[in-house]
């Protein structure tokens, strides 16, 4: 019995419950002094030899959505269960061997989740027209402008460059952002009457409702939801487009964002997270698999399966970046498209070849998908970007 | 009150539970917080609440959440009609407009909205927020004083504080993610679909006219039709409609009748391309193997 543990057993049981919640503060978890308190009172009435028992009452008192569900089980067995040191003749521990079939489905679809993007068992092909046709005849429309604006952003090649796009990009996003959630007060030519009010308003003539207020529903902001290629195609525009949905996320809370190539993540976290070393190894992930070509088809299929009935609504906005050279099947963008549609959203499509001269939509998921998009436009300048402000708005 | 026994409580009253989900259950009642239940449509969320209200023998008060529901629809809401007809009933008579506006804002001419009248029972009621996450965001902000403090502030009349802390449940599928403050003053669980043994118990329970087989089979029917890739997966509540279409087709089996139960389908395949996907030689398939 020489296994040290963690935690000397002359710490008090309040003691260790704030060092527990500082444990999953350090994880992720939105947890504090109240979470700490409640966390007491809720063991008291539990038999508290039984770790189970207790799990399942800290869970449901530090937990407050669906991932910090998934991951709890784990952090619980960590902190408090020495999972690795355990003692094989202690008595805990039977709660090694998991038994709720339930939970544990729900954390290894969590896991299943977090690696999807590391699937590589597509074999990497070299599709790289994109860049090919840049080295050709494939002239831009804007190079021989000097604003900087006006560029093709393949042309940043020097990192001051890229850093001041990124920074256009941000503020782009942000503009767009404020443009939309500018709310309206109560309007003169509101649709519905405020009693509220006419009535007070009425008291200072005796009671007659002299003047008639109005009110109405103010604008409420769309709800954006960007899907990012990062295929090997896009590997130039990439960076751009990152920062560009950086900004979006920075400014709005709702918003959400993915990156694919041959498989898709969710980049949303990842993007918000202030420690940008932590974002920066987070998001080297999607590095994995990189120039394995692009499944847009199998994407937006992960798309919908795992992520459409959850965060889209009929006030959505799909952004997807893509130039639509996919090595999957093209029918699939079409079917899964159009189920997207079904919910109701809106789907912009931003293609950066779209911006070139003579460019014509033939690669085939480009053209499976032509059908169901509200939008189509180039996105390979800012001046580009920032036109987006308007097509939102007419959305 | 053990979690346990409270388990056992659930399950006398027709809900099969889960451990993780009494447990919260059981907290929340302890600590007198707000729960919240969230996971997918169909798995019984609601039902939680009205099992609750039915153990505590309390009275269930119900809102349904929309998009556009406001303060007034929820709350409480000054009776303007007749306010304005006091006003005017009152103005030849010689009363000073102070004393009007004193009586026409009295709890008088208040009417009372579920959430007001949740906080207002000389017993503790049980108070169902259902689907929260259709709601604005603006309406969660309202919800936090109630569901913090138990306490509602009427600018013309001051606050009105809870008599009796009622149980509160709210649920919610998804729809748009809920601010931080209103999850962190819940306690917080997940309902998942059912795993096979739990879904059988339901069902044993709520269609104890069913033989063995079949409700084995049913159960595995549905198991395995959830892992397909369907739009909308079933929900408990498909399986119970289910199993009683085909309780009325008299089936014994389901392998008995394949277009009978082909037909049957529409009780628990809510969209075309749901039904589209699932062809009589795949259903044929499950419910071979289905039990």
């Amino acid at each position: 019995m020489t296994t040290v543990t963690k935690f000397p057993t002359r710490t008090s049981i309040p003691e260790r419950m704030g060092d527990f919640t500082r444990h999953l503060r350090q994880n992720g978890f939105r947890v504090g002094m109240q979470e700490t308190e409640m966390g007491l009172q809720s063991i008291e009435g539990i038999n508290l030899s039984n770790p189970l028992e207790v799990r399942m009452a800290l869970k449901a008192v530090c937990c407050a959505d669906l991932h910090t569900f998934g991951r709890f089980d784990d952090l619980f067995n960590a902190f408090w269960l020495n999972q690795s040191l355990m003692r094989t003749d202690h008595q805990q521990t039977k709660v090694n061997k998991p038994d709720r079939s339930t939970i544990d489905n729900l954390s290894k679809f969590m896991m299943q989740h977090d690696t999807s993007n590391t699937g590589e068992n597509e074999t990497p092909n070299s599709d790289r027209d994109g860049e090919a046709n840049s080295d050709g005849e494939g002239k831009l429309l804007s190079t021989r402008v000097f604003n900087k604006n006006q560029i093709d952003m393949r042309e940043y090649l020097q990192s001051e460059d890229r850093a001041a796009a990124e920074q256009a990009a941000q503020r782009i996003a942000a503009a767009i952002r404020y443009k939309r959630s500018r709310r309206r007060k109560a309007d003169r030519k509101g649709a519905m009457i405020d009693l509220r009010r006419v009535i007070r308003r009425s008291i200072g003539t005796g009671g007659e409702p002299l003047q008639l207020l109005r009110r109405r529903r103010p604008n409420r902001p769309s709800h954006l939801v960007a899907i990012l290629d990062v295929s090997g195609s896009m590997t130039l525009y990439a960076r751009v487009f990152l920062a560009f949905i950086r900004g979006l996320i920075d400014v709005d809370r709702r918003a959400d964002a993915f990156l694919f190539h041959t498989s898709l993540m969710n980049v949303s976290d990842v993007l918000r997270d202030s420690n940008s070393l932590r974002a920066v190894n987070r998001l080297s992930m999607m590095a994995q698999g990189f120039g394995g070509g692009t499944r847009i088809g199998y994407c937006l299929h992960q798309f919908n399966t795992q992520h459409a009935s959850r965060i889209i609504g009929r006030r959505s906005v799909v952004i997807i970046m893509s130039d639509g050279y996919d090595t999957g099947d093209s029918k699939i963008v079409g079917t899964e498209l159009s189920r997207l549609r079904r919910r109701g959203c809106k789907i912009i499509w931003l293609n950066p070849l779209l911006g070139w001269k003579h460019y014509e939509p033939v690669a085939a998921s480009m053209g499976a998908a032509l059908p169901y998009l509200d939008k189509f436009s180039p996105c390979n300048t800012l001046e580009s970007l920032a036109a987006l402000e308007f097509e939102l708005e007419q959305l | 009150m053990t979690w346990k026994n409270l388990k056992n409580r659930l399950g006398l009253a027709g809900y099969v539970s889960s451990d993780e989900l009494s447990m919260a259950i059981h907290i929340a009642l302890q600590l007198e917080r707000p729960i919240l239940l969230e996971g997918d449509a169909g798995v019984g969320k609601t039902q939680v609440a009205k099992t609750i209200a039915e153990i505590e023998d309390a009275e269930l008060i119900r809102l349904q959440c929309y998009e556009g529901l406001d303060a007034a629809a929820a709350i409480y809401e000054w009776n303007y009609q007749r306010q304005l007809l006091s006003i005017r009933a009152s103005t030849d008579s010689g009363v000073s407009p102070d004393e009007i506006e004193n009586r026409i804002f009295s709890r008088e001419f208040l009417l009372e909205r579920p959430l007001l009248r949740a906080i207002q029972q000389e017993r503790p009621p049980v108070l169902l927020i259902d689907e929260i996450d259709r709601a604005d965001e603006e309406f969660e902000a309202f919800l936090l004083e109630i569901l913090s403090d138990f306490q509602i502030t009427i600018p013309e009349l001051g606050t009105i504080i809870a008599t009796s802390k009622p149980i509160v449940v709210l649920t919610a599928n998804g729809t748009r993610d809920l601010s931080d403050a209103l999850r962190r003053r819940c306690i917080y669980s997940h309902v998942p679909f059912p795993d096979r043994a739990t879904e059988l118990a339901i069902l044993r329970m709520r269609a104890p006219e069913l033989s063995t087989r079949l409700a084995s089979q049913i159960v595995g029917f549905v198991q395995s039709i959830r892992k397909e890739d369907l739009e909308k997966k079933p929900g408990i509540a498909e399986t119970l409609d289910w199993a009683a279409a085909l309780a009325g087709l008299g089936l014994k089996d389901l392998t008995e009748d394949p277009v009978a139960l082909q037909a049957s389908l529409v009780a628990l395949l809510k969209t075309e391309a749901d039904q589209a996907a699932m062809p009589s030689e795949v259903v044929q398939r499950l419910a071979g193997v289905a039990g």
